[in-house]
């Protein structure tokens, strides 16, 4: 159990003068679940795809349970389950057969019956893949990760186009995984998944992570005072009585958010400063900030 | 809910079981498509009948002994090249071979398993084909072994173009093509009508087609009792090492 589970170094990988990974390094530790967030196009499923030996990397090192996914594909596949992020299965196929067999390509697989009943698709092992919903054809697609009993599982957006119980299964058995011993990498927009499932958190944006950490240390000790109040205050004066390194700003018009070391001491000098300003502030609240406000803050708000 | 064990336990089936599990994975998929099985066991069944007893094509000889042998190299066909193409090129662009990628299932593993299945297919099909022209009167000559050979060399062959088709083109232009493909070879390739009714300018050409070459070989095996001609061998494997050469090069998994 010496070498992480993944481990990225320098990783770059081109599509004719599009760089798609620009010198992503990341490490996913075993037992544990990584996500990878961000916004479409950022280089997630290349990245993911790298390390499921599906695309080589073109310089940069690249180590899945301590293997190299091209050269040493025939060792690593046995103990690594994937899960593309659409398509895969034959359509005319019925679940059950799928599923089955994949099993039989593994030595010691779970009973795919089982697997089957745990999510939720027990009355359909024998309907073809193309008249499963998009919700059942994930569900079995997961399925067929976990199947081979790996090590190591790679979730393309698992739960994207999910309802909320086929979700809040998903998520179960990602929990199961984990406290079983697997590491997980999962590639998500949502982030709510990520906030908690995930021990490790790589936000990557233009193929470079951006950041990275347990969603509580993305979302730092950090916290923010919000309130509304009459648009127009004069913030550069209420900056002037906050410790150095707060920031103030009005967004939109008559909602104000203040950041900075928000303890005591900075709420009480808000709530001064309004009332010396005869301002009643409503809905105050200091919020912990949540990583979709991080994910935003690093990767922008403007529509790709 | 049932309680799953889900500690790691990876590892891989043994490669026998890997190919035996896939090859019948395809095999079924094969015999429960209906367009498959139109192709591959109706169409050669109702030419054989057909031709056999309707006085339709004037050949020396009786009419089953001329078809069986040609009705048995359009079967051939139509599952390794027709079927298999089609087949392929759908898989590829469903990710269903970028899927198996990811399995303990190596390449080579897949394509013996591909293999087995289409070897399957064909034991089906000449059985059934046999049986039918038996019934109709079939007097095989010529050694059994000579003509499973040549069936042997006419699946590599016809399985190279096959693949090397579904590799590179996308997987409708597969579907048009493989179809296409398969009616020019039926009509011209001499299956039912004697490559010798053909002008004598193009019948070199057509001579050095593989299905022309398949049924050639075939018919001097089954109806005149002679070893498979060195020709019609070295025109198969030709048509083999090109096209297995040339998919392999230029096969796209994705």
């Amino acid at each position: 159990m010496s070498s992480p589970a993944v481990e990225l170094t320098d990783v770059v990988k081109r599509y004719g003068s599009k760089i798609a990974v620009d010198g992503l390094s990341l490490t996913a530790e075993r037992a544990a679940v990584t996500a990878v967030l961000g916004p479409n196009g950022a280089g997630k499923t290349s990245t993911v795809e790298i390390c499921e030996g599906f695309r080589r990397a073109d310089s940069g090192t690249v180590r899945v349970l301590g293997l190299d996914p091209v050269r040493q594909a025939r060792d690593l596949k046995p103990r690594v389950g994937v899960m593309l992020q659409s398509g895969g299965m034959p359509p005319a196929a019925g679940a059950g057969d799928w599923l089955r067999l994949v099993s039989r390509f593994h030595a010691h697989p779970l009973d795919p019956v089982a697997l089957l009943d745990r999510l939720g698709l027990a009355e359909h092992t024998r309907t073809p893949v193309r008249r499963l919903s998009g919700g059942q054809q994930q569900r079995l697609s997961l399925a067929a990760a976990v199947v081979g009993r790996p090590e190591l599982v790679f979730l393309d957006e698992p739960t994207a186009g999910l309802d909320p119980q086929a979700r809040h299964a998903c998520w179960e058995l990602i929990g199961e995984l984990r406290a079983a011993g697997v590491s997980v990498v999962l590639t998500t927009h949502h982030m709510e998944e990520a906030e908690r499932l995930a021990d490790h958190v790589v936000i990557i944006d233009r193929g470079r992570v951006v950041a990275e950490g347990s969603p509580a240390q993305l979302t730092g000790a950090e916290r923010q005072l919000r309130f509304r109040a009459r648009p127009g205050l004069d913030l550069d004066e209420l900056l002037g009585a906050l410790p150095v390194g707060s920031a103030a700003k009005e967004s939109p018009g008559g909602h104000y958010i203040i950041e900075g070391q928000v303890g005591p001491e900075l709420l009480a000098t808000v709530t001064a400063w309004c009332a010396a300003e005869g301002v009643l502030a409503e809905d105050l609240s200091v919020e912990r900030r949540t990583l979709e406000d991080v994910f935003l803050e690093l990767t922008g708000r403007e529509l790709r | 809910m049932t309680a799953l064990d889900l500690t790691p336990r990876p590892g891989a089936a043994p490669f026998p079981r890997m190919v035996l599990a896939q090859a019948g994975a395809e095999l079924k998929a094969t015999l429960r498509h209906g367009e498959q099985l139109l192709l591959t066991m109706v169409i050669p069944i109702l030419l054989l009948a057909g031709f056999s007893v309707a006085p339709l094509i004037d050949v020396p000889g009786t009419r089953v002994d001329f078809l069986t042998p040609g009705i048995i190299a359009l079967a051939v066909m139509s599952t390794a090249f027709t079927g298999q193409a089609i087949a392929t090129g759908f898989e590829r662009r469903y990710g269903v071979l970028r899927r198996l990628g990811a399995t303990p299932l190596s390449r080579s593993g897949l394509l013996l398993a591909k293999t087995v299945a289409v070897l399957a297919v064909e034991v089906l099909q000449v059985a059934a084909i046999v049986v039918v022209a038996f019934l109709l009167g079939w007097r095989p000559a010529g050694s059994p072994l000579g003509a499973a050979a040549l069936i042997l060399l006419g699946t590599a062959a016809f399985s190279g173009l096959g693949l090397l088709m579904a590799g590179i083109l996308r997987a409708e232009a597969t579907l048009a093509g493989a179809n296409l493909v398969y009616l020019i070879l039926l009509g011209c390739g001499g299956v039912v009508f004697s490559v010798e009714k053909l002008p004598a300018s193009v019948q070199p050409i057509v001579e050095l087609l593989p299905i022309t070459a398949l049924t050639d070989g075939l018919r001097a095996v089954l109806r005149d009792g002679s070893a498979p001609p060195i020709a019609c061998v070295a025109v198969l494997l030709a048509w083999a090492a090109l096209t297995l050469i040339l998919a392999a090069r230029t096969f796209r998994w994705e």
